[in-house]
């Protein structure tokens, strides 16, 4: 290369890297300012509902979120190895056992929504209007087509329960893991004619794309519960426990769960999600 | 199929109305892809360069090292940095994860291997007496150097276009190594996985072009230069 386009190719490389370019200052700051890791599911993301709650939430207490939007089993797993502060997660009995453990701090009710089995119209199992577990066993016994998430999510966790529950160990041709996310899974499903359990807020957002309706819907064994774990200094020395409390705090409080109780309604015509925060859980759903 | 010409009407929009969101997550793409492969580029060419011209222990093997790397999947590297750059992993203190440092590093990492196997290459299909004969006719060592580079500088930007290319279509180290923080760290390939799983096809078909159009802009403004100077020549 000839002197003078190695002096303009240096001049681009030090526009480009110049601090004021590079606009990751800020971002790579350590751990000395306000934020906080959240670990959640991709449900709270697909659904949109967090790019609502977590600007108010900034905006309200001055703590800066970066959320990870991973599966219920993941967030669970970055919580335990203290690489989140905070958690948002739909996995009761894995919370439960993660609880146990002892490295998490108060785990508090924030909201549910429900989940729903979708399938094809012609619905070749008759799975319509049964109770969840009873349809589960039609599609089984049809072997008809029937799409896992089989990523440990939540969704996957009561999709299993569902299973053992009817005492079936699903296997065989009939029944395909996808190991994504709810919005790939429900395309899987839907390209292939098969049955899916879908929380109900990613079903309505991708609905319009979908050849599925909701075949069984309502009964308790669908109700999709969402705790709000804080992590504590057991977990990591780097966590910040006053971070996850202003989080927990702000989320069950009232502003957040107005938000909450109102998100959706607009777009879909109905709430997506049902503010809970201080209820008894075992009232839901009655 | 009407999703793709939404798309492709999608992308029109966001291009023209100067959509903020897209321009930022435009410009952290390119930002993030060109930082990595400078360091890719910083690394790989004296080490390729190395391999190409001298002869030593541990040659073929760093070659076959680097020819291994180039397929080294994306994901993995951004396993590897994760963890590394942990709060509870050894480069944890420095605060790394989730910022777009740490996906230039992870890209980097990809894109190293990628240089030093194609300057190895490059280097190595010039005339072994080219050098000889620079030498021969009373050029310095340096002047012989460079007039080797200047021989091959065509498979040479060839290196760095590739390395750019593998980079800013890379989606798992980016996911994995940024996270897909809106306004930190969410680049076109990460925005477009996003919509998609959001069910919002046609704007993950707009991201697919915007990011098409700005790699093909790059590459443009290298092949002219190449053309450029050969005709200068």
């Amino acid at each position: 290369m000839r002197p003078h386009a190695v002096a303009r190719v240096l001049a681009l490389l030090t526009v480009l890297f110049s601090p004021a370019a590079c606009g990751s200052d800020h971002a790579a700051a350590p751990s000395g300012e306000r934020s906080l890791i959240l670990a959640t599911t991709t449900s709270t993301q697909d659904s949109g509902l967090l790019d609502v709650l977590l600007p108010a939430f900034t905006k309200d207490t001055g703590w800066k979120v970066t959320p990870l939007a991973v599966g219920s089993g993941q967030a669970i797993e970055l919580g335990r190895r203290g690489e989140a502060d905070v958690l948002l997660v739909h996995s009761p009995a894995a919370e439960d056992t993660f609880v146990a453990e002892g490295t998490a701090g108060p785990r508090r009710l924030v909201m549910h929504n429900d989940f729903v089995l979708a399938g094809p119209a012609d619905d070749p199992a008759g799975a319509r209007g049964l109770p969840a577990a009873q349809a589960m066993r039609k599609i089984a016994a049809a072997q008809a087509g029937f799409v896992s998430r089989g990523d440990d999510s939540g969704t996957h966790a009561r999709e299993k329960q569902l299973w053992e529950e009817n005492k079936i160990v699903p296997a065989g041709a009939w029944y395909r893991s996808t190991g994504q996310g709810m919005g790939a899974t429900l395309r899987v499903a839907s390209e292939t004619s098969a049955y899916t359990l879908s929380d109900r807020a990613t079903y309505l957002a991708q609905k319009a794309n979908l050849a599925l309706e909701v075949l069984s819907e309502g009964d308790k064994g669908l109700l999709n519960i969402y705790h709000v774990i804080e992590l504590t200094k057991r977990a990591g020395d780097r966590v910040r426990p006053e971070a996850a409390k202003a989080f927990a705090d702000w989320m069950t409080g009232e502003r957040a769960q107005e938000m909450i109780g109102d998100f959706g309604t607009e777009r879909f015509g109905q709430p997506l999600f049902v503010p809970d925060a201080g209820k008894d859980e075992k009232t839901l759903g009655n | 199929m009407d999703v793709l010409g939404e798309g492709l009407l999608e992308a029109l929009r966001l291009l023209l109305t100067g959509d903020e969101d897209t321009w930022a997550i435009t410009a952290l793409t390119l930002r993030v892809s060109l930082g990595a492969v400078l360091i890719a580029v910083l690394l790989g060419v004296p080490v390729g360069s190395l391999i190409g011209l001298r002869r030593f222990r541990g040659r073929r093997m760093l070659h076959a090292v680097a020819n291994t790397g180039m397929g080294m999947p994306p994901v993995v590297v951004g396993l590897f940095v994760t963890v590394l750059l942990w709060r509870s992993g050894p480069l944890g203190s420095l605060g790394l994860l989730y910022t777009p440092t740490a996906m230039v590093l992870a890209q980097a990492v990809i894109a190293t291997p990628i240089v030093i196997a194609l300057t190895a290459a490059a280097l190595q299909q010039v005339d072994p007496d080219f050098v000889l004969q620079m030498r021969g006719l009373g050029a310095t060592r340096l002047r012989a150097l460079g007039a080797l580079f200047m021989e091959a500088r065509l498979p040479l930007l060839a290196a760095g276009t590739a390395a750019f290319g593998a980079v800013v279509s890379e989606v798992g180290a980016a996911q994995m190594v940024g996270g897909n923080i809106a306004g930190e760290t969410r680049v076109l390939t990460t925005a477009a996985v996003l919509a998609t799983s959001r069910g919002q096809f046609a704007l993950a078909i707009a991201f697919g072009l915007v990011l098409l159009l700005i790699a093909f802009a790059v590459n443009l403004v290298i092949t002219v230069a190449q053309h450029r100077q050969t005709v200068d020549r």
